[in-house]
Formats: C-alpha cells, structure tokens, sequence
C-alpha cells in the first residue's frame, strides 16, 4: 500500500457561533485517498463534507488534526500553498456561478496558467479544452459562459482545472446542478480523465447513486463525522450502519430496500448529541435494542475510525464492545 | 431523456446563437482578438440601449453642446474679452447687440464669461471626480474583500467621513490648501469619496460570495488577483454610472465653494460669478442678465449629466430599469 494521496488525520474544523456556541462541522475525521483512487464522500446537506473538502485542499483552516499530501503535511505558508494549488484543483457544484459572466471561455481556463506563469498559454488552454471534449478548442475561446449549456460550462470549469496538471481533483457536488441526461456525460469525463491521466479523485456528493457509479470506495459522513467506510461494493451491497441503510434505502435504483425514514429534526453541529451522535434520529435504537447497548448508545461515545483497507462502521449495535 | 440532448461541444454549438462565426482553426493567436471584438460588440449593445433612452439622450446632447462651447472658447471669444482691464463695455449694462447677455460690474461681456466658465465648471468636475472615484473605488473594495480588521476599519473610515458635514470640512480644506483650482479640485475630491466606496463595498461583498471567487482563491490567486480580476470587472459598470451622477454634484459643489469667495479668483467658473453678481450688488439693482445665465447653466450641465447617470445606470443594473416601468 503506497502512502496515501491525500490523508485527513483527526481533523477538526469549528465554527464560532452565537453566545459561545461553537459550531463542530467537521468533528475528528481520519480519511485517506489512495493514488489514482475515486473516493466519494456522502452525506446529507450540513454534514461538513463540503468543509472537509476545503480542508484538504487548503482552503479551510482547521482547528486540529493535519492533512498530509502525498506522506508531506499540507504547507501552510503563502508560497507553499500556492505551489500545493498546482497539485490539487477544485470543481464547484454551479457550473454557472463558478465563472466569472465577464470573462471568456478562455480568460477562464488560462487564469490558472496566469495566476502560476507557466507560459505556453494557447497550448495549455487549447490542450484542456480539447481534453474535456471542447473539440475545436479556438471554437470556444471566445464564448462567454451564457452562451454555453450547463454541461459545457462544467466542462470548461473542469479544464481550468486541468490546466494546470493537478494530481489531485476534489470535486464538490459535480454534477447536481445539471440536468439528468448531461450528468453521465460528465461522469464519465471524471472517469476517462482517471484513466488517462491517473488523477486522484475525491468526489462529495448526496447522492449515493453518483457514488455507485463513479467510486471506488465511498466514505458516508454524519454530523461532521465519518460514520461508515468502505470499498463501494461492499458498502452499498451490505450497508452496516443503520444512517447508510437510510440513505440507501431512498436511492430509487434501489428497488429493494424498505424506505426508512429518519425521525426527528435534522442534526445540529452546535449541539452535537452525547453517545453516539446518531441516536436521537436511530431506526434501530427506535425499533428497540436490547437495554444494555441502548444505554451505550446513549452515553458512550463511537471511536474515529481508522484509516485502513477494508469496510468499517461506527455503531454500537454493531460491536457492543466499541468504546471511546 | 426528453430535456436538450447530451452535449458533445460542437454539434450543440452549431444551435447556439452565432455570434462567434467559426474562425479560421488555424488563426490560433486570434483569441484575444476575438475577445476584444466581443467587447465592443457589447459595448455596441450598451450605446443601443442608451440611445433608446430619451432622458439620457436630451442630456447627452446638453452635455455636448457645453463641453463643445468649452473647448471652442478660445476662438469665440479670445482671452482679452474677459480680462477685467480691456473690457469694453459700460459696467452692468444689460443685454444689447454688442452684448447679448449684458455686461458684469466692470464692462466684461457676461457670454464671453459664462462660455469661459464652462470650461472650468467642467474640468473641476469631472477632475474631481476622478480623485474622488479613485479614493472611492480603492478603499470601497478593499473594504468589502478583506474581512476582519482591515475592512472592519476602513469601513468605520468611511463611515465617518460621511458624517462630516460636507461644507464645513471643504471650507476649512479651501482655507488651509488656499484658494487655486487644484486645490479646489483635490478639496471635491477627497470630500465625495464616501458614497462611491459605500456602493462600491456593497457591490464587492456581493461579487465576493460568488462561487467564482473560491474558483480563483483554489486556482492559487491572491487577493490582488481576485480584486483586479473578479471584482473590478464586475464592479466598474456601477460605478462609472455612479461617476456620471458625481460629476453633477462635483459641479454644484465647486458652484458653492466658488460662490462663497474660496474658489479660484482668476478662474471664471459659475460659482466665481454668481460671487461676483452677489458681491458687486447685481442681484439687488435687478441685474438679471448677470445672475440667471450662469445659474442655468448649472442647472442645465447637472440636469444633463443626472440625467446619464441614471440610463448608465439603468443599462448596468437591469434590475432597476425594471422597477421603473
């Protein structure tokens, strides 16, 4: 097992917030992506999969833990994360909103190549364009994003990316402002650019569906923590923990699975419930547990989970005997 | 699948407007080219929108005819017409086929005087609206991008200056700069910035939550980068609208400062001769000719320019337009 491409230890992130209430978006996460893995990461909205996506690409300061790069902590100085920039590139969910309506197709994809002064500016940008299927590549130079459709404005989003040969792609909700027929498409683009150029792919979605399709091993996150992990096979053919059973239940692909709706108000990172973060909203604690595991569940707080091969989950219905 | 088929970029670009024709695949260095005839082509969309509206039309046409008469003012009526020592006429004569407008206190022609004023009215303004654009601008969106103390404190900076009352502080800058036209130019300026930086802070903070901007920061742009690239851009439209509407207020203010005696004595502007009527008894012994000329003219060149400010504005922020109708 080489090191990993991108590893979260222990991370935290909080946020102040009113009257001293501090909110815990991201909670002790320990995830790693290995090179030329597809690791999606799943979680409902406020979960801080968002969060700990800017986290890993610097972006987000962290209140503890560390993100290593490659086996390397992640620079913390100006230059350092600059030059990190070239290695790990971001794509936003609104294809629309991540371009500047002022500036052209090309001002777009070469301001990577400006802001780093690689030079070679029209090869660079005609390269990426080309490579994310913008064929002819001059044809597009002087578009402006209104005049693209959606799937081609992610298109162009992502050979900004590109264009600056980044080992690394987090992408946050890529496909879940487009319509049905165009996310395959650009699905597909993530995958075929895996291929060809071995890139490291860290997706952050909702949909469980996009991550049966794209991931290799799919990490599900609840209230700032990761609750489940695993190789996707095995995590959506044998989901553990009863939150991922919830969500994979409401996936429509997944004809035969009971709907389970989840009771109760939707978590709050400022007040993060004691025990196992997930037992106010349980389906399992719910139904009835026996006495003994109830009461775990209620006051005896889950371990982090670590970052190994293999399929985990952090539920003590699962394993009586996990502790803190 | 009944929605727009999938999009393999060519073919869909074929349905798309044609507003770029398909170049040549071989002009590769025609990029910027192209860019820049984008630009005008939409700077032409922006005149053609302008010259729907009436108002701004009227003003435009009022403002060209002034600042035509301010540049020819040399030729029509040479430097010595309005020297105070080769004046011709009698003292506060009124309007007469040698002088159309009369004569001030001490025989001068009043057109001759109100042609040369124009000349300074403007300058004074639209200088002073430079600097106070300027200060406006810089400070505006370093106060919205930077959070924490640095915006924090520049925004209390200008919130403060807005409170000064504006007279005061231009007569006691007047005073203590001395009276000259730089100095009333530079007493406008840094007197009127407040209300650029205030829209143009507004404006940045909006810009700044777009999702374009943490496009720019993950790219590795600073934020000079994300200033002079993303905010600027997005932030110029309003606020050369908004400089069109200072120059109207940049002119009333040198009318004032002139009219109370801290103006440039040896400049003729509107405001040094509405002085010079108030000072010489004209408004009392019924010397019409010499008080109403340049005090329309005020009226008629800040009518003129609010009235482009506003289509500018209009055209920049189609939101507002919309209210309108």
């Amino acid at each position: 097992m080489s090191a990993p491409a991108l590893m979260a230890q222990a991370v935290e992130v909080h946020f102040p917030g009113e009257r001293g209430r501090t909110a815990r978006a991201v909670d002790a996460v320990t995830l790693s992506v290995l090179p030329g893995q597809v690791v999606a990461l799943v979680g409902e909205s406020g979960c801080g999969k968002s969060t700990l996506a800017r986290v890993l690409l610097g972006l987000q300061p962290t209140s503890g833990g560390e993100v290593l790069v490659g086996g390397q902590p992640l620079p913390t100085s100006r230059a350092g994360l600059k030059a990190y920039r070239r290695r790990a590139q971001l794509i936003l969910q609104d294809p629309m909103g991540s371009l500047n309506p002022r500036q052209t197709v090309y001002e777009a994809v070469a301001e990577g190549v400006r802001i780093h002064r690689i030079g070679d500016e029209e090869r660079r940008v005609a390269e990426a364009l080309a490579r994310v299927g913008l064929r002819p590549p001059e044809r597009f130079f002087a578009r402006y994003p209104h005049e693209l459709s959606g799937g081609q404005r992610q298109r162009v989003v992502i050979a900004g990316a590109l264009v600056l040969e980044p080992e690394i792609l987090v992408a946050d909700e890529p496909v879940s402002s487009l319509d049905a027929s165009v996310r395959g498409e650009i699905l597909a683009l993530l995958l075929r650019l895996r291929a060809e150029l071995g890139l490291t792919l860290l997706v952050v979605t909702h949909d469980l569906g996009l991550a049966w399709n794209i991931a290799d091993r799919i990490a599900v996150m609840y209230l700032g923590r990761i609750i489940e992990e695993g190789p996707t096979e095995q995590v959506l053919a044998d989901p553990q923990h009863p939150y991922t059973r919830a969500l994979l239940s409401v996936v429509p692909e997944v004809a035969r699975l009971e709907p389970i709706v989840l009771a109760g108000e939707p978590p709050d990172p400022a007040s993060v419930p004691p025990g196992c973060r997930f037992h106010p909203r349980c389906p399992l604690l719910a139904a009835g547990l026996p006495d003994e595991v109830a009461t775990r569940c209620r006051t005896v707080a889950l371990p982090v989970l670590p970052a190994q091969a293999g399929h985990r989950a952090a539920c003590h219905a699962l394993d009586p005997t996990m502790g803190p | 699948m009944g929605l727009r088929g999938p999009m393999p970029g060519p073919e869909d670009a074929a349905d798309l407007v044609a507003v770029a024709e398909p170049a040549a695949p071989l002009v590769v260095p025609s990029s910027r080219q192209l860019a820049r005839a984008r630009r005008r082509a939409s700077r032409g969309r922006a005149w053609q929108q302008f010259r729907r509206s009436r108002p701004g039309m009227a003003g435009l046409v009022v403002l060209v005819t002034f600042a035509t008469l301010a540049v020819l003012a040399p030729v029509l009526f040479p430097p010595e017409t309005i020297s105070v020592v080769d004046a011709t006429g009698d003292p506060l004569s009124p309007p007469s086929p040698g002088f159309p407008l009369g004569t001030d206190e001490s025989g001068r022609s009043i057109l001759a005087l109100v042609v040369w004023g124009a000349r300074v009215s403007l300058v004074v303004g639209l200088a002073a609206t430079v600097v106070s654009m300027l200060i406006g601008t810089v400070i505006g969106v370093m106060a919205g991008h930077y959070r924490g103390w640095v915006g924090m404190g520049l925004n209390r900076f200008t919130d403060w200056f807005l409170v000064i009352p504006f007279l005061p502080l231009a007569i006691v800058l007047a005073t203590v700069l001395g009276a000259s036209l730089l100095n009333i130019i530079i007493v406008i300026g840094i007197t009127s910035w407040p209300g650029t930086a205030r829209l143009v802070r507004a404006q940045t903070l909006s810009v700044s939550a777009r999702p374009y901007l943490e496009r720019a920061r993950a790219l590795g742009g600073g934020d000079l980068h994300q200033m002079t690239r993303h905010v600027l851009p997005n932030v110029m439209p309003l606020v050369l609208a908004n400089t069109t509407l200072m120059v109207a207020l940049a002119i009333l203010s040198e009318t004032t400062l002139s009219f109370l005696g801290l103006g440039d004595p040896l400049a003729p502007s509107w405001g040094a001769l509405l002085d010079g009527a108030f000072t010489s008894g004209a408004m009392t012994v019924g010397a019409w000719w010499y008080v109403l000329p340049p005090g329309l003219c005020v009226v008629a060149v800040v009518l003129a320019f609010t009235l482009i400010g506003r289509a500018l504005e209009a055209i920049v922020d189609p939101q507002l337009s919309g209210q309108q109708r």
